[in-house]
């Protein structure tokens, strides 16, 4: 089994077009496969439009994608509305606050609450207690987390809530949100690569933040597409000279290869230069050669994970 | 027929818009090397926090101001400049304390604000504030005239549409309703200090906690003196990206999520009255053959130019695997040029190296700089 899959909180961790998603799902199957019961969040805090493009609406409940595998995405309103049921055990004090325009706007006017609720959100289905009636008990919660920038201020955000409110309720969650997020007993962060320049030092920095400046631990740093060696060195006259062909199939192939084996030598430098760049232990994706991800892809990425 | 040149005939701000990982910053400066090396004195403005474009043009360190790319730089690079190329790297929480210096009425509130936990924030943190001062820094330069050309890479939110809401969402926070809220003689801030507690705002406090309530109403209260400045400005800066003088690029990749926002996108641009340049789209691969690639035929024509069975083999699955996406990517790529309405559509083709340095800038400016016949020939 996979060490990682004893902890209880996954935070998936990287830039925009990455495979932030793909990786979340992956790994959401292949910890079922192993028997954790897991839900991967969504999370559109900052991202609302995003949704729009999605197919398929999960919304703010849990649904089953399949056996043993959830999904919820997490809504910032309904968390805060959540939040509030549950601080709030008087019924008239929480009518009277949901009523009020000023709670309205004040949600809404203060930075990052809806950050901090949706964090809140992923901790508590993460409780083997669930607080909300009737919620179910899960192995494993799987966050797919806002793209670089937001990610890190994402995390960022309990510590920066309980430094502002310094006593008080707000204070004592935003403490113990931050507390989960930097226990490495039960909380870990995968980052999501590509084998390129760019995305390779962007994913230095980001362990670099993630491990000093949260306190999170980085469990894998996942390098995703990476080509097959699909040719020997060796092969490379012969290629070349098919691409010099006159004869359009043979050629178009020859050139196909040729592209191929400049990419596959490129990803590998780049992946060379990750390893020593990075400290976390480093596990390679293959490329999928599909238009558009399928299910049994998804399931083999899962089970590439190492 | 048009290339990036002509789209930009006239302008003066190209904003490159798109969804996160999909090349912005890469387009962005190769556009600003492009038109500098044509005789313009070109600025390319990105607010990135991973420095990509720092690391594209060999610049150690950006600060927020412009700095010049080194000419014999580009020179070693084979590029003949016979403009300027200038870059800089925004610093969002800089420019947004900028601001603050130049509306806050005076030294004292200066500081309270700067000192505001909310404040500190907002101005790191908040959604679209980034993108709003990038906007902010583009008007500056723009009234200092020291450019013929800005190019601006717009922040690496995950959807474009973020950045053309950004400037309106700021202002509406700061000076929307929840500040009327904060600073009216009844208002919250009045409240929080003590007199006349209603129920709401002892529940308020139950759950939020004083220090908290008392930091937001100190920053709206604060804010509330700068808020004709902002709104000017915000104004301004609106004018701006609507103007004849600017022109926006979206950049995107083949996949079919990108093209579906660009899609969208481009209908928003459209109906918020801005100017559509032209569609960059990157990384795609180009069809090497015409219609389906028949296998036994192929595997046929190779077995002919090679004796090894088994490398001809491996020959034609991966030609085969090679135009399955390049057929997604034409589709992908069409359903956008229907939506366009003419307007130009850009293919950079999947280069077999990653791009990060002015060769590879270069490079693609080969592709920008032309026409889509020649493009199509350089590519296959």
């Amino acid at each position: 089994m996979l060490d990682f899959l004893d902890k209880r909180v996954i935070f998936v961790m990287g830039k925009g077009g990455v495979g932030k998603s793909t990786v979340a799902t992956a790994l959401g199957i292949r910890a079922t496969l192993e028997g954790k019961r897991t839900i991967i969040c969504e999370v559109s805090a900052t991202e609302n439009t995003s949704r729009l493009f999605r197919q398929e609406e999960v919304g703010y409940r849990e649904v089953e994608l399949a056996n043993d595998l959830w999904a919820i995405s997490i809504d910032p309103d309904d968390s805060m509305r959540e939040y509030v049921l549950l601080q709030l055990k008087v019924k008239a004090m929480r009518d009277l606050l949901f009523r009020s325009r000023m709670f309205t706007y004040l949600a809404e006017a203060t930075p990052g609450l809806n950050e901090l609720v949706t964090i809140g959100k992923v901790w508590e289905l993460a409780q083997l207690d669930r607080k909300v009636r009737h919620g179910r008990k899960y192995d494993l919660v799987i966050v797919d987390a806002p793209a670089t920038g937001h990610g890190i201020t994402f995390l960022r955000t309990p510590r920066t809530f309980a430094r502002i409110a310094k006593v008080g309720p707000m204070h004592s969650q935003a403490s113990e949100l931050d507390a989960m997020i930097t226990d490495h007993s039960t909380t870990g962060a995968l980052i999501v690569s590509l084998p390129e320049e760019m995305p390779v030092n962007e994913t230095a920095t980001l362990e670099k933040e993630l491990v000093e400046d949260i306190g999170v631990e980085v469990e894998r740093v996942l390098v995703n597409g990476v080509y097959p060696d699909r040719f020997e060195s060796s092969e490379l006259p012969a290629i070349e000279s098919v691409a010099g062909s006159d004869r359009p199939l043979a050629r178009a192939a020859g050139r196909a290869a040729l592209s191929e084996v400049r990419r596959a030598r490129a990803q590998r430098e780049q992946i060379e230069r990750l390893e020593g760049m990075v400290s976390s232990p480093i596990s390679l994706l293959p490329f999928v050669f599909e238009p558009e991800l399928t299910l049994s892809s998804a399931r083999m990425l899962g089970e590439e994970i190492a | 027929m048009t290339t990036i040149e002509q789209v930009l005939d006239g302008r003066t701000v190209c904003v490159c818009a798109g969804s996160g990982g999909v090349g912005k910053t890469t387009t962005a400066a190769a556009v600003a090397l492009g038109m500098a090396a044509r005789g313009l004195r070109v600025c390319v403005l990105t607010i990135d926090p991973a420095k990509r474009l720092a690391d594209s043009l060999g610049l150690e360190e950006l600060g927020n101001e412009a700095t010049r790319v080194d000419p014999d730089l580009l020179e070693s690079n084979g590029v003949e400049c016979r403009g300027e190329l200038w870059a800089m790297m925004l610093d969002a929480k800089q420019t947004f304390d900028q601001l603050v210096a130049r509306h806050a009425e005076d030294e004292k509130a200066r500081e309270r604000v700067l000192n505001n936990g909310i404040y500190q924030q907002i101005s790191s943190a908040l959604a679209g504030s980034q993108e709003y001062m990038a906007m902010e820094k583009l008007f500056e330069l723009h009234s200092e005239g020291r450019f013929d050309l800005l190019v601006l890479d717009t922040p690496p939110s995950r959807n474009a549409l973020d950045f053309l809401d950004a400037p309106e969402r700021l202002t509406q926070f700061i000076e929307g309703r929840s500040l009327q809220l904060f600073i009216k003689p009844t208002g919250l801030a009045a409240r929080v200090a003590g007199r006349g507690v209603g129920v709401v705002l002892a529940i308020l406090k139950k759950i939020l906690g004083f220090d908290l309530l008392a930091d937001l109403s100190e920053f709206f209260t604060a804010f509330s003196g700068m808020i004709d400045g902002f709104e000017d400005r915000a104004n301004r800066v609106n004018a701006l990206l609507r103007d004849e003088e600017t022109t926006f690029l979206i950049v995107c990749g083949p996949q079919a999520e990108p093209i579906e926002e660009s899609v969208f996108f481009h209908s928003k641009l459209v109906e918020a009255g801005m100017n559509f340049g032209a569609a960059v789209v990157n990384r795609v691969r180009y069809r090497l053959v015409e219609g389906e690639v028949e296998t036994d035929r192929a595997e046929r024509e190779i077995g002919e130019e090679t004796d090894d069975a088994g490398l001809a083999g491996k020959l034609t699955l991966n030609l085969a695997e090679y135009e399955l996406l390049a057929e997604r990517d034409e589709e992908n790529i069409e359903r956008l040029r229907d939506r366009l309405g003419g307007a130009p559509l850009i293919r950079i083709p999947y280069l077999d190296t990653d791009v990060h340095d002015v060769a590879g800038l270069a490079e693609i400016d080969r592709y920008l700089f032309t026409d889509e016949t020649t493009r199509e020939s350089l590519a296959t």
